[in-house]
Formats: C-alpha cells, structure tokens, sequence
C-alpha cells in the first residue's frame, strides 16, 4: 500500500522572547499514513499536534528531520496540488462571499472557471452550504465558516486532506455532520489525516491513530491492534441488596458505588460475574444491568499519558 | 502566473472594501477644495495653488494609503490566520508576495486616477481647458508610491504592524530629504558621520527624485530622459526590496 505521509526524525524548536528563549515543540517524530482510510493525530492540547500540521502544510519549517507527503518533500510545493488543508478555527476573508471565496481558492490551483462552478456546485452540496454562498464570510456562524472550509480544503479534488481539530467548537450536530463528510472522504478513497483530543470522535471513524505527548510519538497503529478486544471487566447494576453483604464477599474486590437504592460494582471477569448472579438469586436481589466492558480509546490515552507524566 | 493575480485581484478587491480608503480618499478631495478658497492670500495665483495643494493631497493622501494598505494587508493575513489554507496550496511564498504588492500597486493606481481626475476637473472648472501638464507630475506620484508601498511590504515582511508603519512613513520623510543628506554630511566636517550620510544616501530612496509638481505647476520644460529614468529608478528600488522582502518571507515560521 502505498504511503500517503511519512515523517524521519522530524523536530521543530521554536525561539522566543529576547533571548531566543528555545522550545522543542517536536521532537524526532517518525509517523507513516498509509493511503486511503482516516488517520486520527491524537494528543492533548501543546502535544505538538498543530505544529506537525504546520510542517506537513509548509507554515514552518523542520529543524531536522525529514518529512514526505506522496512520495516527495514535504517542501515541494507541486505535491500541494493533491493536498487539502483545513486549519484550526479557520478565519477566511470577511469581506468575501462563501461563493467568492471558493472561487478565489480554485483559482490557487489554477482551475478554469467552467471547473471551478462545477465543483463548487457539487462542495457546496457535499457540505450543506447551498442557498448560503452569497452570503459574506463575516456574516457566517462558526459551524458554517468549518463547512466552508472544508469546502475549500476540498476544491482542488485532493488526494489528501489534512484537518487540524476539525470538531473544535462545534456542538454536537456540527461534530457529526463533519465526521459524516470525513466518512465520505474516506469512501471516495481518500486519505483524510485529522488532529483531535476529542477521543471519541475519533474511536467512533478513525482506522488509525497516533498519540502524541509533549511532542513525542507515544503510539501509533491500527485501532483495532492497538486497543485490546478482549472484555476487560464488567460492570454489574444491583438492587435490594445491601453495600455491607457486597463487601462480605470474597470474590468482589473493587470498590462498590452506591446511587441511592442501586449499587454499582466492576468484576474481573465472568467466572466472578456467575459467582454473583448465583448469590444475588440467593438474596433474592435484582441485577439492574450488566455491562462488558472493552479497552477504549481513551483507556490507552490515559494509560500513555500518565505514563510520560510519572 | 494565475495564483499571483488571483492572489492581487483578491488584494484589490479586500482594499476597495476597506472604509479607511474612502475615507482618506474624502480627506484628499477635501483638501483639494479648500485649495478654492485660498485665493485671498495669494492674489492672481488661484490656479497655481488649486494645481499646487491638488499634487501635494494626492502625494500625501496616497503615501497614506501606500503605507495603511501595505502594511494591513500583509499583516492581517497572518495574523488571522487567513494565509494558511493559501500557503498550504501550490501557491510558492514570492508568489504570495508579489500578488498582495501588486493588489495594492492596483488599488493605488484606481486611486491616483480617480484624485487625478478629480484635479484635472478642478482645473478644468477653474481654467477651461484640461493642464495634461499635470500628468507628468501624477505619473511619478504614483510611481513614488509604489515605492512607498514596496518599503511598506519589506517592512511588513518581518516587523510589527505598528513598527512597520513607524519605520515606512520615516522613510517615506527622510525620502524626500535624502538631497540634504549628502550636503548635510559634508557639512558635518566629521568623517564619520559623512561615510554615515553617504552610506544613507545611497542606500535610502530618494523620492525627491518623483518630485515634479513644480515643472507641472509653472509649466517648466521637463526632459524626458529624467522621467524616464525617474519611473526606471523607482522599478530598480521596488524590485530590490521585492527580492528582500522574499528572502526574509521565505524563511518566516507561521506560528
């Protein structure tokens, strides 16, 4: 397969303040994206998301290391003719109309008019802006202004689409309606590499991520390799029984929450769940809810990031 | 070839919807009409005033403009944030660069024209007849400012707003007393401070070099060779500040 981006040893240190004060905002990152599929970029805010971004996109330049978009330079500006970029919170030109704006952004990648109406007219569809492209960007909400930058990251048909938090700040309906297009992307069998800290949006599309900490690369790989199938504990819901008989058994060793008349408790595994549906009968008690439940996303986050912090 | 114009219609269009342009514009006819009414200190002199203030509005209101849209135009597009989807296309940075100068050369030639026409009709109004003498003179005004405009670029390429604006209207002052500077030098009768006015001399624009308002007022016998040269001195000075302020652009991080 074929690799659509793929970084060695790519650093970045920024100089600040009046004494050059330096910051290494990236350091040594190797990451490979396969084509085809969605990539998540995983980290908490300043893990150096943005800046790997900005290297790809060209805003910045590498302090070492290389990086390769297609198969060229990440410096080579004709590779960008098959790449879409939509940076963090984007802010277009308010003076320009949705509609003016495309154009201007097709005409960058020296698109005739005839194509570029077409296109628009199709974006525009994809994207939900029809009947608002006369509009000035000003006078457009931050779901709309994100809906038209994806347009713009779209316009030239890439092969690529680069988003930088591309949920940030929308509401739920917003959040969606971009996970459906990255979807759609992806059907079109396109390569589309998104940051976010919003782990379950990216459980929910991604088939690979990457963890990023303090600008190093923690983990990264299929979801399905990384984050372990297996049930790793259950959660068991009960009623009319009592947190002392609970905490008599043996077998129960986590702690039970208690919620008014219900008791929450978590097992191990369902050798124990058995034990405790043959007890609770006993008791004459009831089970409410029984929950499998399975490594997540946010599990491993959590996992690699308390360990960079100990 | 496209992304630079596509890049300086953009330019252009951003700066025409720009309310501080009209107003500066209003501030300049203003002052040309004011020019009217001045008559009484200077009797028998009216259409030499009304020509004089006219060139002199459109000089300053235009070095105004060159330097307001040069230095916001730039700037704002990074510090909005606006630059990044465009960078991020195959759009090299001396492209940007050159597209946004030559957005704003547009926008301040559209404004030329129209404070020139607004003269010439002032005159006409005055005189009855069009002074196309005067053309010369708005010719190299123009000229001027796209020189204005370039420092204002260069600045912006690399400095704060504020600093850029500080630095280009300097330069845009000290321009027109660069002849002094030389003399200025000499007469010092310090070594130093004469290689000093020198190394200024050369190295400053001297915009008094546009200055032809006078030859246009009193219909003074211009050489052609001086236009000439003048319009090729100020290509020589837009050109070498392009090619500096693409060098320190190229290697500008967009944080």
């Amino acid at each position: 397969m074929q690799t659509a981006i793929e970084t060695q040893n790519l650093s970045k240190t920024f100089k600040s303040g009046f004494l050059l004060k330096e910051t290494q905002a990236l350091s040594d990152l190797n990451l490979t994206v396969a084509s085809g599929g969605i990539f998540g970029f995983l980290g908490p805010n300043g893990a150096g998301k943005t800046t790997t971004i900005k290297l790809l996109t060209g805003l910045i330049r590498a302090t070492s290391g290389e990086g390769k978009i297609l198969g060229k330079p990440i410096q080579d500006v004709s590779v960008r003719t098959r790449l879409g970029f939509l940076p963090e919170r984007p802010y277009f030109y308010e003076y320009l109309t949705g509609l003016e704006f495309l154009h201007f952004c097709g005409e960058l990648h020296g698109m005739n008019k005839t194509d570029r109406i077409q296109k628009i007219e199709s974006l525009l569809e994809l994207v939900q802006m029809k009947g608002l492209e006369t509009r000035q960007l000003r006078r457009y909400s931050k779901g709309m202004l994100q809906r038209i930058g994806l347009a713009q990251a779209l316009i030239n048909d890439p092969e690529i689409v680069i988003l930088d938090e591309p949920m940030s700040g929308l509401d739920p309906v917003g959040r969606k309606e971009v996970r459906d297009i990255m979807l759609l992307l992806k059907e079109m069998g396109k390569t589309v590499f998104f940051s976010t800290h919003i782990l379950s949006d990216a459980e929910l599309i991604c088939d690979q991520v990457a963890i990023l900490i303090q600008g190093k690369l923690k983990n990264q790989g299929k979801l399905e390799t990384l984050l372990n199938p297996k049930v790793t504990s259950i959660d068991v819901c009960l009623q009319n029984v009592t947190e002392q008989q609970i905490g008599a058994l043996d077998f129960v060793s986590t702690p039970v929450k208690v919620y008014e008349h219900t008791l929450l408790l978590s097992l191990e595994n369902e050798g124990k769940l058995s034990r405790l549906m043959d007890w609770v009968h006993q008791e004459s008690g009831k089970i409410v809810s029984i929950t499998p439940r399975k490594e997540t996303l946010e599990d491993m986050f959590m996992e690699e990031f308390n360990a960079v912090k100990a | 070839m496209k992304a630079i114009r596509a890049i300086a219609m953009n330019t252009f269009k951003e700066a025409i919807r720009n309310k501080i342009l009209y107003s500066l514009i209003f501030f300049a006819f203003v002052m040309m009409l004011v020019s009217l009414f001045l008559d009484q200190a200077t009797v028998g002199q009216r259409n030499k005033i009304i020509k004089d203030m006219g060139l002199g509005s459109i000089n300053l209101f235009g070095a105004i403009i060159a330097i307001i849209v040069g230095i916001n135009l730039v700037y704002q597009e990074i510090e909005k944030r606006t630059i990044y989807p465009l960078l991020a296309k195959p759009v090299r940075r001396v492209q940007f660069l050159f597209g946004k100068y030559l957005g704003i050369v547009l926008t301040l030639f559209v404004e030329t024209v129209l404070m020139s026409c607004f003269l010439l009709l002032l005159v006409f109004v005055y005189e009855g007849r069009i002074d196309f003498y005067l053309t010369v003179s708005l010719l190299t005004i123009f000229i001027e400012l796209t020189v204005v405009s370039a420092v204002a670029i260069f600045f912006s390429s690399f400095s704060s707003p504020f600093l850029s604006g500080m630095f280009t209207f300097a330069i845009f002052i000290i321009g027109h007393l660069t002849p002094y500077l030389k003399q200025f030098g000499r007469d010092s009768g310090n070594a130093f401070f004469e290689q000093a006015a020198t190394f200024f001399y050369y190295v400053l624009p001297d915009l008094e070099r546009f200055n032809f308002k006078a030859e246009a007022v009193y219909h003074l016998p211009i050489e052609p060779e001086k236009v000439i040269l003048t319009v090729l001195y100020g290509l020589l000075y837009v050109s070498t500040l392009m090619v500096l302020s693409t060098l320190s652009f190229e290697r500008r991080d967009f944080k």
